[in-house]
Order: C-alpha cells, then sequence, then structure tokens
C-alpha cells in the first residue's frame, strides 16, 4: 500500500547556467533566466510503501512522516533562496528535476521503520511537475 | 436596460518577493516580519482574479470582451511581475512593501484607468492557496 504526504515551501529561484554567457541563458531559459529571481509555491508530495501495521492500522504515522519531512526538506527550502540558501543545490542548475532528486537523497537515509521511499512527487506549478521513483 | 452581471477573468504570475521596512532595524524586521523577511527573497505562484461589474451590452451580449481585458491585463500586470523580483524589478514596490494587500492596491491602480468607469472593478489576489486579499473591500 501507498500512503502520500503532502506539503508545501515558498520559495525563490532562477534557471541559469552559469558556463553560458547572458544571452545564451535568456534564449534556453527565457524568463526563467532573471537574473532578481522569481518564485513559486511549490507543493511537495511524498509517497512511502508499506503495509498497515495490525496495531495501529498504519502504513506510517503520518505526523511522524511530516516531521521528518520537515527537517530533513522543508525547513532548507521554505522561503529560501534555492540557488543561494540550499547546500544540496550549489553546484546545479535549480531546476525542478534536480530539485526533485535533491529532496529524495534528502529523505532516503532517514526513513522511518518499516516504510520504504516510493515516490516523490515535486508541483512547481499547476501546469508542470515531476516526479521521482529513485531510478 | 440590460441585466447587471460579473465577469471574472483568471491569471497567474510566479514572483519573488520579500517583506522588509526599511525605517526598522533588521530585529525589528525579523521579529515582524519572520521567515517573510529572509534577504535572499522568497516566492509565490500568485493567481488573479479580476471582477468586472456592470450592465451587459444587449447588441453583443458581452459585459466586456474578455481577450480585450485579458490583453490589458498581460500589458499592464503581467509583463511588469511576471517572473520578476517584485522588490528589485518593479518600480511600483521601490518605497511600497510588496505585501499581497499592496500588490492588489498597485493592481487595481493599473487597471482602472483603463476599463470603463461604466463597470465597477475588483481584484482578489491569492498569494498562497491559504492566503488572499480582495480590492476594494466590500
Amino acid at each position: 500500500m501507498y500512503l502520500t504526504r503532502r506539503e508545501h515551501f515558498n520559495a525563490a529561484h532562477k534557471l541559469y547556467n552559469p558556463d553560458w554567457s547572458r544571452e545564451q541563458n535568456d534564449v534556453v531559459f527565457g524568463k526563467c533566466a532573471n537574473e532578481n529571481w522569481h518564485g513559486h509555491n511549490f507543493e511537495l508530495f511524498v509517497t512511502v510503501k508499506g503495509s498497515p501495521s495490525a496495531e495501529t492500522g498504519f502504513v506510517v504515522d503520518a505526523k511522524l512522516l511530516s516531521k521528518i519531512i520537515n527537517t530533513y526538506v522543508i525547513e532548507l527550502l521554505d522561503h529560501q533562496n534555492l540557488n543561494m540558501d540550499v547546500d544540496f543545490m550549489k553546484g546545479k542548475i535549480c531546476s525542478i528535476e534536480n530539485l526533485v532528486y535533491g529532496i529524495w537523497n534528502q529523505l532516503l537515509p532517514n526513513m522511518p521503520a518499516g516504510v520504504s521511499l516510493y515516490k516523490i512527487q515535486l508541483v512547481e506549478t499547476p501546469r508542470i511537475f515531476v516526479e521521482y521513483f529513485g531510478e | 436596460m440590460g441585466e447587471i452581471i460579473s465577469v471574472f477573468r483568471e491569471e497567474h504570475f510566479n514572483a519573488a518577493h520579500r517583506l522588509n521596512n526599511p525605517s526598522w532595524s533588521d530585529s525589528k524586521n525579523k521579529e515582524v516580519f519572520g521567515k517573510c523577511n529572509l534577504p535572499n527573497y522568497h516566492g509565490h505562484n500568485y493567481i488573479l482574479i479580476i471582477k468586472v461589474t456592470g450592465e451587459i451590452d444587449e447588441n453583443t451580449g458581452y459585459l466586456i470582451d474578455m481577450k480585450i481585458l485579458s490583453d490589458i491585463i498581460k500589458e499592464q500586470i503581467l509583463d511588469r511581475f511576471d517572473h520578476k523580483n517584485l522588490n528589485e524589478d518593479v518600480p511600483e514596490f521601490k518605497a511600497l512593501n510588496p505585501t499581497a494587500e499592496n500588490i492588489a492596491i498597485v493592481v487595481y491602480k493599473l487597471l482602472r484607468p483603463l476599463i470603463s468607469e461604466l463597470f465597477s472593478l475588483q481584484i482578489r489576489l491569492y498569494e498562497t492557496p491559504r492566503n488572499f486579499v480582495e480590492y476594494p473591500a466590500k
């Protein structure tokens, strides 16, 4: 069975490749390359896999899962500048593809007993989101 | 006489901002604005809903041509705010704290002159799904 916890964070970022010229960044990334940043209300869906406990009926205590997500992800990202303030994004292009990979690596070693991390969905806007299954 | 009706146009813009009063100390800004005061900015997917109220034109069946309204919103608001840093890139916020409240008022003032005085105008702005403002207040 899969259980999903939804969280959110509000953050600034820009898409910019420092190895390219300003012009090439503008051509490839368009408005997303604004050097003064732009931002989003990101939504994060963390899905774990497990079996319901006979004692609690839970796959996992959702409050515990929320605490883990907040400790290892949300507190690092919320109201931050993803390019400047987040250690695991340093040296990386700040796309949601790279961000979801970083979030996976933050959560994987910190999963509670009895469940495995199955999927992360990261929503940048209502029309753009990524899913990562750890492959 | 045509019926009185309200029409709504929804748009969105994604922008960075921070909340700060430059006449206050750093500690007071942090105390009042909390995380919203962090120095490297954060951001939102803002949702903007423009409400226009008036009498339906019996010739067209429209209150207002929504394509024209959309073009006005794009030129006056989205081109100014979308994928921008409200504090750094938007002159209207050089000396004005870009709270949702102040953004809604700025949007109203930019649009009001371009929409017929025969129509009333109201702005609803969502900063997050849980926090939104309306201007003018009813």
